[in-house]
């Protein structure tokens, strides 16, 4: 791991509604993430850790503050910027594992790269190698109903990184999942953040999980209770 | 990636085949009717100018009273008399032939069989202003002419229906109490342009008729065949200036008579064929509307069932640029569908018709190509607007849902 660092909020909120129904959702974070970092965060609900989520996938933007990703100012970037950083530099998995029903494996993993309009023999090649890499080479071609939770999240963590993303966001990757699955989802993803330095930022509830980051960042009322940075790590 | 968002707007075409057609009704209906209609139409122009080729299209026609080919005519000016076919027969140039004729409906008879038909009292010219050919016999003869003798040439109708297969020639057919053998048989010409059996026809000298059958001597019209096609015009001049002559019409009067070659008469007669070729228009246009709201319509359902995939898509790297064009060109090849299909019905019905109506079948590459390129653009302006709603949703909120 280096120290250069890649993310970092600076006095970061985000207000929804107005008046008397306003509420604070994040009030004034401050944050600091390292290239190569595998970083936990947890908070009950309602704490601010999904809206931080959606601003670091620069799915939504602050109310004020700075988010700086990669020294770039996400919050003076347009709607486009914002999809072509997300499309350059991010890669997401979520909960559901929100494959597209109907799609094959392999179809799935190469959408992104359908996006960046790669050829297609180019696009199935780096597919396939993905889909090996999280261990699901043979089912390529298998729908999503026919894959069990834990394949069709190994499905969706191969569609995360097949477009080289810098920073994976995974909320609650095993939110779904038994214990047995969920600690080889917890494996895969530390090898990825150790083999190929993939930065990672995953949500849990689950202080098990958080225990395969290198630390963790705790939300509580729109703040962070951990300090900035852990000099443990 | 266009290539990509081909296969996945035929992928959700096809998964619900029904909605889709349903769907696709009104541009269907649309489409098809362009497309009969204009087919249609094609095909009775060729009928029609296969028929005037048919009668001879460097024929002028002369009657009397204004405007008497179209809608509105009157035709109570006075009849053409001897005088003035010795006149054009004097004054034109460039004329095969000149033919007055009388006619009437009349009942006729031979032996234990009548039948009804139509009298014309002419002379020999008219054979040959209308191109008649004879199967047997001959025309009359200048005495017979002169003279307005009894005698008569039959179509080919007369014959099998009155004589079946013998010969007719020298027989005595009763034209009312008229009495008068056969001469010739003219050869068999088929259904006119109107749709009339022209075959169904008797031919008297023009004395013979108007001595004994009609009473006067009045001449209903002139046929006068032009010797090339492109004197038509002049000839046409010549003939309405020596009958404004001959029937004392005042420069600056309207003449009481018509000149027409049979390209206006047809026209004129057709005329009313556009009072429904409007009418079909403006049912392909309420028909496409009504398809391409239906588009928008489906599309809009498309976009909000689909929201949660289109927040994926948009999560995992899609522009807004290219999750509209996925829409738009789904919405593209649903329309292009219905005018696919509107082609193929409207050309099905068109061939039937065709068919039914003994005209022959005429599709027009231009109006296929101009109804599928239309439909297409239906596609693309009424799917435009759920299309940007789907590329405007907010990926957060399209995940959500469920």
């Amino acid at each position: 791991m280096n120290d250069e660092t890649l993310i970092a909020f600076e006095g970061l909120t985000k207000v929804y509604g107005e008046g008397s129904a306003m509420v604070r959702a994040l009030a004034g974070v401050d944050l600091i993430i390292r290239r190569g970092e595998f970083v936990a965060i947890m908070g009950p609900s309602g704490s601010g850790k999904s809206t931080a989520m959606n601003i670091l996938g620069c799915l939504d933007t602050p109310s004020s503050g700075r988010y700086l990703f990669a020294g770039v100012d996400v919050t003076r970037l347009d709607r486009t910027q914002r999809a072509l950083l997300r499309r350059n530099y991010l890669g997401f998995v979520f909960q559901g594992y929100n494959l597209l029903a109907r799609t094959s494996a392999v179809e799935n993993v190469e959408l992104p790269l359908v996006y960046r309009g790669m050829p297609r023999a180019e696009r199935r090649r780096r597919a396939d190698e993905a889909l090996h890499l999280v261990g699901l080479a043979g089912r390529e071609h298998h729908k999503p109903s026919e894959l069990s939770g834990g394949q069709q999240q190994r499905v969706a963590i191969a569609r995360a990184i097949v477009a080289d993303p810098h920073v994976l966001l995974a909320d609650e990757p095993t939110g779904n999942l038994d214990t047995a699955r969920s600690r080889e989802i917890m494996d895969l993803l530390k090898r990825l953040n150790a083999e190929r330095g993939l930065t990672i930022i995953m949500v849990t509830h689950e202080p098990g999980m958080a225990e395969f980051a290198h630390r963790t960042l705790r939300f509580v009322d729109g703040r962070i209770e951990t300090p900035l940075m852990a000099e443990t790590v | 990636m266009l290539w990509e968002a081909l296969k996945l707007a035929i992928q959700s075409v096809s998964r619900n085949p029904l909605r889709s057609v349903l769907t696709l009704l009104g541009i269907v209906i649309g489409v098809a009717a362009v497309i009969a209609m204009v087919t249609i139409g094609d095909g009775t122009t060729r009928k029609v100018e296969a028929d005037l080729s048919k009668l001879g299209s460097n024929m002028l026609v002369a009657r009397p009273g204004r405007n008497v080919f179209g809608p509105g005519g009157n035709s109570d000016s006075r009849a053409f008399k001897e005088r003035d076919v010795a006149a054009l027969r004097n004054g034109l140039s460039h004329v095969r032939a000149i033919a007055p004729v009388s006619s009437r409906a009349a009942t006729i008879v031979s032996g234990a069989q009548n039948y009804s038909t139509t009298v014309n009292g002419t002379d020999s010219d008219f054979f040959i202003a209308q191109d008649w050919d004879f199967e047997s016999g001959r025309p009359f003869s200048e005495g017979e002419v002169r003279s307005g003798s009894a005698v008569c040439v039959i179509g080919q109708t007369i014959k099998t229906v009155l004589f079946g297969p013998l010969d007719p020639l020298g027989e005595r057919l009763r034209i009312g109490n008229v009495s008068c053998s056969v001469v010739g048989v003219l050869t068999g010409k088929g259904q006119s342009a109107m749709g009339t059996d022209q075959d169904n026809t008797v031919i008297i000298p023009l004395r013979a008729f108007q001595r004994r059958i009609s009473g006067s001597t009045n001449i209903s019209t002139l046929y006068i065949a032009v010797a090339e096609k492109e004197q038509i015009t002049e000839v046409q001049a010549m003939a309405e200036r020596i009958l404004r002559e001959q029937r004392r019409v005042v420069p600056g009067q309207d003449d009481d008579f018509s000149v027409r070659d049979m390209t206006q008469i047809i026209s004129a007669m057709t005329s009313t064929t556009s009072l429904m070729t409007a009418l079909l228009g403006a049912v392909a246009a309420v028909s496409l509307l009504v398809g391409g709201i239906g588009v928008m319509n489906i599309m809009l359902v498309s976009v909000t069932e689909r929201t949660r995939e289109i927040g994926i898509r948009l999560a995992i790297g899609a522009l807004e640029g290219q999750v509209l064009l996925q829409f738009l060109v789904e919405a593209f090849v649903l329309a292009l569908l219905g005018g696919v299909i509107g082609i193929a019905l409207g050309l099905a019905i068109a061939g039937l018709a065709a068919y039914g109506m003994q005209i022959p079948f005429a599709p027009s590459a231009s109006i296929i190509a101009l109804s599928f390129a239309f439909s297409g653009a239906i596609g693309v302006v009424f799917g435009f607007f759920p299309a940007r709603r789907a590329a405007r949703l907010d990926p957060i909120e399209a995940l959500r849902h469920e």
